[in-house]
């Protein structure tokens, strides 16, 4: 069952229907998507167009209802309950617009819990977590509640969290809906940084500004992939001319 | 470089021309990249002719008496004054682009759509490299700021190339 790991997520004929007869609702249909190792890939489009279903369905959050879904070479759309809650411990790592903390936790044990789930120990997890809080630049904030985070600094520690077991696939969901300019800048250069050390990225976003920074952007409408983008490779356009500034 | 940008930024104070370039290099980051000392002292000369500044000896600095700074005089003040309170804002060319969608369907040349899809193709692209630029500024820096403007007019066009996807796409169908 297992494929020669060329595609690091591979999908075939992914599809994901809720209700049923008249009320029938094709939330994703019939999606082929691959994504490299070590890519940063984007998926845009209107609210209500799959996007959000399909990240889920490629985490293993939700069960397609049809297709072929693979993770690292391995076929996981057959995968039990416990196998699939494995796989989102060990191999997968979420990053929501609502951040989804946990609000009577401190940021440190925030990030500590899934190290912990996974069986490891508490200095094990105290120590992880002291080294994500730092890179994503939270050090000073170890202590603090999530209400007491701005929304960039909540982001950050859900960003940390989401590394906490070290998954080679990070999927982001809107990861800077709420946030201003600057706060979105700092997710954005730490996503860059996951990229740079290898992880497998994929955002959605209805957001081009967030979108444009991937290697690669799918369009979405109505569950379905309309058009791709490859973003890597030269501008016509200079910078300076953008603004305005061309002599 | 308009002329105007050169003596606004004379107006803090009396300067060396390598002085405003700086000025402009912290105003701008890597945008300032495309401007050359040689422009700079292009438009000071011509500032100059226009009697709207005068070249004195720099006080203070008598080690270097060759050392000269830019002053504006008090015609460089006022136009300074006019061009601050000028409300002046870049036109967007976007009646060529619509055009261009219009004829070619109409004439059955080329495919609107493939039109918009290149186009949309090439701002996402710049849109792809200012924002890698604006993730590369430190935070709250001047040039931070105007490459947030860029990227958000960027945006903008991108919303109406869609809007004209999904017309043209709409026209097709019904034919």
């Amino acid at each position: 069952m297992n494929e020669p790991e060329k595609a690091f997520v591979r999908a075939r004929g992914l599809r994901k229907e809720y209700g049923s007869g008249e009320g029938l609702v094709r939330a994703v249909d019939e999606v082929d998507v691959e994504v490299a190792r070590g890519e940063t890939l984007s998926i845009m489009g209107p609210s209500g167009c799959g996007k959000s279903t399909l990240l889920h369905l490629l985490g293993g959050l939700d069960r397609p209802t049809a297709g072929e879904l693979w993770l690292a070479g391995r076929r996981i759309d057959g995968l039990s309950e416990r196998a699939l809650a494995q796989l989102r411990r060990h191999e997968v790592g979420f990053v929501f617009q609502a951040y989804h903390l946990m609000e009577e936790l401190t940021a440190q044990e925030n990030i500590e819990l899934p190290v912990l789930l996974a069986g490891r120990s508490p200095g094990e997890a105290r120590r992880r977590a002291r080294q994500l809080l730092d890179q994503v630049g939270l050090a000073d904030r170890a202590d603090h509640l999530p209400s007491a985070l701005s929304g960039g600094q909540r982001q950050r520690a859900a960003i940390a969290r989401a590394l906490a077991n070290e998954p080679q696939l990070v999927l982001a969901d809107e990861p800077t809906g709420n946030l201003d300019s600057a706060a979105t800048l700092e997710v954005l250069r730490l996503f860059e940084a996951l990229h740079a050390a290898g992880l497998t990225l994929v955002i959605v976003t209805h957001d081009e500004r967030i979108a444009a920074t991937a290697n690669r952007l799918i369009s979405m409408r109505d569950g379905a992939f309309v058009d791709e983008t490859h973003l890597v490779g030269g501008t016509k356009g200079n910078l300076a001319d953008l603004a305005g500034l061309g002599s | 470089m308009q002329q105007e940008v050169v003596l606004a930024m004379l107006a803090k104070e009396p300067s060396q021309g390598s002085q405003l370039r700086a000025r402009l290099d912290r105003a701008l980051g890597p945008l300032g990249d495309a401007m050359n000392d040689g422009q700079v002292y292009v438009t000071l000369g011509r500032l100059e002719k226009a009697g709207l500044v005068i070249r004195e000896g720099a006080a203070g600095s008598p080690a270097r008496p060759d050392r000269k700074v830019y002053v504006l005089t008090p015609a460089g003040e006022e136009r300074v004054a006019e061009w601050l309170a000028e409300v002046s804002w870049p036109k967007p060319d976007l009646a060529e682009f619509h055009l261009k969608l219009t004829a070619a369907a109409a004439a059955g040349l080329a495919d609107p759509i493939g039109i918009v899809d290149l186009q949309r193709r090439e701002l996402l692209r710049r849109l792809r490299d200012v924002q890698r630029a604006a993730m590369a500024e430190p935070d709250h820096s001047d040039a931070g700021l105007l490459l947030e403007g860029i990227a958000l007019r960027l945006q903008a066009d991108l919303r109406w190339l869609e809007s004209c996807e999904r017309v043209w796409t709409d026209r097709r169908n019904e034919r």
